[in-house]
């Protein structure tokens, strides 16, 4: 800790905040807001003069309120920066009449009261996102009583009852009656692995939490008596059955069953524990000096901020998404930004620096040769045609587009920040986007090939490179059999997927046409097949007034994992191509030949608002 | 216009790939490579058993050079396999890697109508035809390059954010570390000893 603190390569900057990053890999701009501490960081000396003067006292939050601290304060003995700070909502002395006390003991004049905050502004080259997790409050759980009986505590609040550095300097105490407890019951999955309350996942370093715990309890105290309540003892790391095994050594009962309920004898303060032992079936009462809750880790608050400023993922759980579970566990899918420790999902210390040294190591590797490649799938706008509309800018899921609406100047892409989806020419109203490598002209000349003989008897399927291609891929890798009549055309993204490509299909006499993309949040460019769903669904409410069967037009989400799905999806389309006739297919284009003239007759009585913006500028 | 690069309609040479027999146990790849060089534009469609081995990929290159070929499709397994691959021979034989297309005749055909040689062959046929339609429509993309700042922004400073600051710091990197409360240290400081080492966890 100290060593980030003094390391010349490091700026420290703590109270403070991240409050908006622009820019994209390797040239990030980055707006901090530092919070005022009002006491000069490089000159206190840590001496504490002034907190012996200061007249308030508020709960401690390092000791998870279990001591008091003043409203000058140093968090705890090892801090980093150690000079001390002011807790300003508590502070009488922003009023000097009242007090300011502290700024007349302190003999390095070193509290300023007049200190602001301050807004500070850096370019980096890349990001690596450690927020970190939350710990479970169980005041939810009622049947543990945490709220209603002191002495029930959390695991953290343990932590700090046996922290030589705590409030009672390692002394474990009963919060009734100061006196050390003799028997002591430790409940696992406080706020895990539960589908009602809490987290459903679970919170992996509780067990181990528990296990070192009750060795430290025993270590001091031989004679207490421990106990654990669990499910399941997840004892899984390197060293870790071997630490479980040794805390068994000692006497310490693992029973499998969590408590029913909690009750209080209001003479002594003990605690009643109702269990269901699920190795003998039977319904026991244990009887317990103090109650450790193992509390789970959950998702951070603070998250979503974060989250919305880099525009990244999270998982169903609500910690963030990595680029690849398995090959880029340590990378966003935004390119430059890593993720280290719990923010990625809970992990105990051991976990955390292997991830951090990781993260590392994956920035530096980007950032070693001072420049970057980047992809040539990028988009171009052609400001002759550009409407200004800004409509590209709205969908683009890296923000890489910007336009100026109201000034009517063209859309600019920025091709570092643009990861080549295709998002913004598939919705581009005026045409004034090329997606290079993916044009209109390419992805037309494949849909006209795929449906030049016999198009009746074609089954013609749009599908991302990253989920449904690879679930196609996979269902050959499998050896999967399905019907011979798909014709899969692949596009970056379902995004890319353009309105005019399947009128074009259903024009060219395709009786069936499939949208496939990956399943809804796990998008490979953050949020980009929404679009893909909201266009499809454009597309049925068209074709529903021309009088078109809907179903023709399918959308399905396919990942690469799920080959077979993509047969089974091939064979329902297979079923619903045989129930097309020609003479719908006839009908159909028919119908859109018709609508084809209609609307080029339309725009030859209204010119498009499009060259007029263009021209007028 | 990009059908007349430079004036002159493009040459694509057409490459069908038997993979063993992973793909010609059920497609016809010489009556591919047959019908391939009946398209438009299509200068010389072969067919051979491995194309991403050593003379495989020497055919496509003696090919561009000596018949000044601008597109180069591949008629093989899936360019999520062997893309690089084959943009990398095209780029050693002086072509832009990007005017390369694709077909995947095994995991999207041989693989999967195993059993049904003629549908196989048809389905095969088509998706070349589709490779080549694309191939006329092939852009020179340049790969480009931007400066990149070497610093990091770390944000939390718990065990985490601390190490990856150390790490990033050590190695000559400029590092902004951002912590919301007043020290760093985060739920790790809180914790009395740690496993396995059973220290002080500061």
């Amino acid at each position: 800790m100290s060593d980030a603190g003094r390391h010349p390569n490091i700026t420290l900057l703590t109270l403070s905040e991240i409050k908006k990053v622009t820019g994209y890999v390797g040239n990030f701009h980055v707006q901090i807001l530092k919070k005022a501490r009002y006491v000069e960081e490089g000159e206190c000396t840590a001496c504490g003069d002034c907190v012996k003067e200061c007249p308030v006292v508020v709960p401690d939050e390092f000791n998870m309120g279990l001591s008091s601290r003043r409203a000058i304060y140093s968090p705890f003995p090892q801090a980093v920066p150690s000079a001390y700070v002011i807790d300003i909502e508590h502070c009488l002395g922003h009023n000097p009449i009242i007090c300011g006390k502290c700024i007349q003991k302190c003999e390095k004049r070193c509290i300023d009261f007049n200190m602001s905050d301050q807004e500070l502004e850096f370019d980096v080259g890349t990001i690596v996102v450690a927020t970190g997790t939350d710990i479970y409050d169980p005041t939810a759980l009622d049947e543990y009583g945490y709220t209603r009986y002191e002495n029930v505590v959390t695991s953290i609040e343990l932590e700090r009852l046996i922290n030589a550095g705590g409030p009672t300097k390692g002394e474990l105490v009963r919060l009734t009656d100061g006196k050390r407890p003799k028997s002591v019951a430790f409940i696992q999955c406080v706020g895990s692995r539960s589908q009602r309350r809490g987290q459903p996942y679970c919170s992996n370093i509780c067990c181990m939490n528990t296990v070192k715990n009750t060795l430290l309890l025993k270590e001091h105290y031989p004679d207490i008596e421990a106990k654990v309540f669990y499910i399941d003892i997840r004892a899984f790391g390197k060293g870790f059955e071997e630490l479980f095994r040794r805390s068994k050594g000692t006497g310490v009962r693992y029973i499998r069953g969590l408590p029913g309920s909690i009750k209080e004898d209001a003479k002594t303060h003990d605690l009643i524990l109702t269990v269901e032992n699920t190795e003998t079936n039977k319904l026991d009462s244990h009887r317990a000096e103090l109650v450790v809750l193992a509390v789970g880790l959950h998702p951070p608050e603070t998250m979503t901020a974060i989250q919305e400023m880099l525009s990244l993922q999270c998982t169903s759980d609500g910690f963030f998404l990595e680029a690849h579970p398995k090959l880029q566990p340590v990378d966003s899918a935004t390119r430059g930004i890593f993720f280290a420790g719990c923010a990625e999902g809970p992990k105990d210390i051991r976990e955390s620096v292997t991830q951090a040294s990781a993260a590392a190591a994956r920035a530096m590797r980007l950032m070693n040769p001072g420049r970057l490649k980047v992809e040539s799938i990028t988009a171009e706008v052609d400001p002759a045609l550009c409407t200004s509309c800004g409509l590209c800018s709205k969908v683009c899921p890296y923000n890489a587009i910007s336009v100026d609406t109201r000034a009517k100047t063209p859309a600019v892409v920025t091709a570092a920040a643009c990861a080549g989806c295709g998002t913004c020419a598939a919705e581009c109203p005026a045409d004034a986007i090329q997606m290079h490598h993916f044009t209109d002209a390419q992805i037309h000349a494949q849909i006209d090939a795929l449906l030049e003989d016999d198009p009746a008897g074609r089954t013609l399927v749009f599908a991302c490179n990253w989920c449904s291609y690879a679930g196609a891929d996979f269902a050959g890798v499998s050896r999967l059999q399905y019907p011979p009549n798909s014709r899969l055309i692949r596009t970056m993204c379902s995004g890319r997927v353009h309105e005019k490509f399947i009128w074009r299909a259903f024009e060219k006499g395709a009786p069936v046409v499939l949208v496939s993309g990956c399943h809804i949040g796990d998008c490979h460019y953050i949020n980009a097949n929404h679009w893909t769903e909201r266009r499809v669904k454009k597309a049925w409410k068209k074709m529903e007034k021309l009088g078109l069967r809907t179903e023709r037009l399918a959308l399905e989400w396919i990942s690469a994992a799920e080959g077979v799905r993509f047969k089974d999806v091939m064979e329902r389309m297979e079923r619903l191509r045989q129930t097309v006739k020609p003479e719908e297919i006839a009908e159909t284009q028919q119908i859109l030949r018709e609508q084809k003239i209609q609307k080029s007759a339309e725009a030859e009585l209204e010119p498009t608002t499009g060259r007029e913006g263009s021209t007028s500028i | 216009m990009r059908e007349e690069a430079g004036g002159n309609p493009c040459r694509i040479g057409v490459y069908v790939c038997h993979c063993g027999l992973n793909i010609a146990a059920a497609v016809d790849c010489e009556a591919v490579a047959q019908a391939a060089s009946e398209f438009p534009n299509v200068a010389v469609a072969r067919h051979d058993p491995y194309l991403c081995s050593e003379p495989g990929q020497a055919l496509i290159k003696k090919d561009i050079q000596e018949q000044g070929l601008d597109r180069v499709v591949v008629a093989s397994c899936s360019p999520r396999l062997h893309e690089p691959t084959f943009r990398k021979c095209i780029g050693e034989a002086g072509l832009n890697p990007y005017l390369l297309e694709m077909a995947n005749l095994r995991e999207q055909c041989s693989w999967v109508h195993t059993h049904d040689h003629e549908a196989a062959t048809l389905k095969a046929k088509e998706l070349v035809r589709s490779a080549v339609a694309r191939a006329r429509h092939l852009d020179a993309c340049d790969e480009f390059e931007v400066p990149i700042r070497r610093s990091t922004l770390v944000i939390g400073g718990g065990i985490a954010g601390i190490q990856a600051a150390l790490d990033l710091a050590d190695s000559g990197y400029k590092v902004i570390l951002v912590e919301r409360q007043p020290s760093i240290g985060g739920i790790m400081a809180r914790l009395d000893k740690t496993f396995p080492t059973m220290d002080c966890s500061i």
